[in-house]
């Protein structure tokens, strides 16, 4: 029962978390990501069976689409908010799908700085100026922390179904 | 329009007179068609770096205008790159980015290929071809021309086209300013794993002629100069150093090379930089120290973007980056970017310049971003009916270029524009697009060694 509801309040902080972006309610959505987030995300490589350990770009090692920092994502947020970021101006209409909320560890009742690991897919719209429309499919591996009646994001690996990227920026959050 | 053929090109689409080029040249299909034979399959191409296929059977599938290529190294050690198709009914013989292999076997009937191109397997060779067929002249098609210079390696579908070296003549320095150490000693870059690969809605001469020295574009990254992205967090870039430099283009004219560049004056004292992190800014201090005692014009050097003709674009210094503009069709081309780190550099210091590269360039780049969205809505809105009727002007800073331009004691090759005080010039774009002409132009290669010709002729005199 005690995981249910947690799985529940973990799925209601990823939907809220979604909304604030959708809404571009960024300066909020910076609130959410701990102070020592890592946000990465890795690009993917077509390899032969057996290799996946060269499949993914490695964490802090090679190049990636996103290995950020909060004061890198805070960067890009204000980038933003200059409203001469033509890559984001006039501003993109973009809509998360969250979805398959799983836990995959957690520790409710081992007090206040228990993290929590959850896996949930996405599925990203984004439309822009008249016709440019991308879609972005994948999957997000999170670390989450209490953070008193709510929690605070410390972890985020992003892995997007995609090799050749096929959209022409990355100006939005996963 | 050059519906057919191959003239009409200067001065009807590219009028170098009055410094006028049509928008013809970025969206017409036709023209498109006739580059990947005229310019693709006749140029020097880059297709990886030796980094990436360190052991015998090491591949990575890399790219040649439109058509995959595969790099590898065979059991004896020797580097071939062969057309990515099976001779018997084409499928790709390697369909992973990278890896390591004995054999490329094809999927659909199973020829299979060794690591030197060779066709080694033909299955039921003796029963169906009655062991006729020639295997010696069915092995994969390989380039004929093949160089690897300082560790990049280079390929060439022309086997009349001249060496790489005489290919980058005078621009060869330029090219060094990235594959040599910070510190100047010959050869040091190493590749960072992991090559960015991304589609962006545009021609790849938008990118090109951006690469080729565009310093007019201020106002495409006021946003990112103002949040800051630099080394220390500040701007975009920081070149505290550039005060006290010339700012210059440097175009090769026979060769269709050009960059920016700056020179530092003779007894330039190199000043602290990149002070966020101790370990790196000793780093970047003994370097540049090391740097300014060789002898030779590159320690005053400060490498800034520049683009090997056709589709090659070198960024030396901040990032440290070749990108390459693949083109897919008239409207859309793949970019692949390579990030480079001095092979010995501590930890510390590789990541902190591989932090740096991801925050700049590349789709999630917050300088890169910005270009793209400019070329994307350029090239969409130079469609039309009626803009097409309309050229583009390239006549900023026509007629001050120099030959032997020099200051300070230093020379420079070229053709030469003092942006100092200009802070702009098109001499690099005109250049690009007056040996894209010619490429379009010539019939062969002997046509566009302009400089042999100019050679022979002075002998005679």
């Amino acid at each position: 029962m005690a995981r249910l509801l947690l799985t529940q309040d973990i799925a209601q902080f990823l939907y809220a978390e979604a909304e604030l972006l959708d809404e571009r309610r960024h300066d909020e959505w910076l609130d959410l990501l701990a102070p020592d987030i890592r946000y990465w995300m890795p690009m993917r490589r077509n390899v032969k069976f057996g290799e996946t350990d060269r499949e993914f770009t490695r964490e802090t090692d090679d190049i990636c689409w996103f290995d950020e920092g909060k004061d890198t994502l805070t960067r890009r947020v204000r980038q933003i908010q200059t409203g001469i970021h033509w890559a984001e101006e006039p501003r993109s209409r973009i809509t998360h799908m969250v979805s398959n909320v799983q836990l995959l560890d957690a520790s409710p009742d081992a007090g206040p700085a228990a993290g929590v690991r959850v896996k949930s897919r996405f599925l990203i719209y984004r439309n822009r100026v008249e016709t440019e429309t991308d879609l972005l499919v994948g999957k997000r591996e999170d670390t989450l922390r209490r953070d008193g009646e709510s929690w605070l994001l410390a972890r985020r690996k992003i892995v997007l179904d995609q090799n050749v990227l096929m959209t022409k920026n990355l100006t939005f959050f996963f | 329009m050059p519906m057919n053929g191959t003239h009409g090109y200067r001065p009807g689409l590219v009028d170098l007179g009055s410094g006028q080029i049509s928008r013809e040249i970025f969206v017409n299909e036709d023209i498109y068609a006739q580059e990947q034979e005229r310019v693709f399959a006749r140029s020097w191409l880059f297709v990886g770096h030796e980094s990436q296929i360190p052991n015998p059977g090491d591949f990575f599938t890399s790219r040649m205008g439109e058509e995959s290529v595969i790099l590898c190294r065979d059991r004896a050690s020797k580097v071939h790159v062969f057309l990515n198709s099976c001779r018997h009914r084409g499928m790709k013989v390697c369909r992973y980015d990278e890896g390591n292999t004995t054999v490329f076997t094809c999927p659909y009937h199973g020829w299979s290929f060794g690591t030197d191109g060779a066709l080694a397997g033909v299955p039921f060779f003796r029963e169906a071809y009655r062991s006729a067929l020639d295997k010696a002249k069915w092995g994969l098609i390989e380039v004929p021309g093949l160089c690897v210079y300082k560790g990049t390696v280079w390929a060439n579908w022309d086997a009349s086209a001249p060496s790489f070296d005489e290919y980058l003549g005078e621009f060869r320095r330029f090219l060094d300013l990235i594959l040599d150490g910070w510190d100047g000693r010959e050869g040091q870059a190493e590749l960072l794993g992991g090559v960015q690969k991304w589609v962006i809605p545009c021609n790849w001469k938008f990118p090109a002629e951006n690469f080729s020295g565009d310093t007019y574009h201020n106002i495409s990254h006021r946003s990112v100069d103002l949040v800051g992205a630099g080394p220390s967090g500040q701007s975009r870039r920081d070149y505290s150093e550039l005060n006290a430099a010339r700012k210059l283009h440097v175009a090769i004219p026979d060769r269709g090379h050009q960059t920016i560049t700056y020179m530092l004056p003779k007894d330039y004292e190199p000043r602290p930089a990149y002070q966020n992190s101790p370990e790196v800014a000793e780093y970047f201090r003994h370097c540049e120290e090391e740097r300014r005692k060789r002898p030779g014009a590159n320690s005053r050097m400060i490498g800034a973007p520049g683009e090997i003709f056709p589709n090659t674009a070198l960024l030396p210094r901040q990032p440290r980056t070749l990108a390459v503009w693949h083109p897919v069709n008239a409207h859309t081309t793949e970019v692949w970017r390579f990030y480079f780190v001095d092979r010995d550099a501590p930890k510390a210091v590789k990541n902190f310049l591989r932090d740096y590269y991801i925050r700049y360039s590349g789709p999630a780049g917050m300088t890169e971003q910005d270009d793209m969205e400019n070329w994307n809505y350029a090239h969409a809105a130079s469609r039309g009916t009626i803009a097409r009727r309309y050229p583009y002007t390239y006549e900023m800073g026509m007629g001050h270029a120099v030959e032997n331009y020099e200051w300070d004691g230093l020379r420079m090759p070229g053709r030469v524009v003092d942006l100092t005080k200009a802070q702009a010039s098109e001499e690099p774009m005109r250049n690009l697009y007056r040996r894209w002409a010619e490429f379009m132009e010539a019939d062969n290669w002997d046509q566009l060694m302009t400089w042999r010709r100019q050679a022979q002729a002075q002998a005679a005199q």
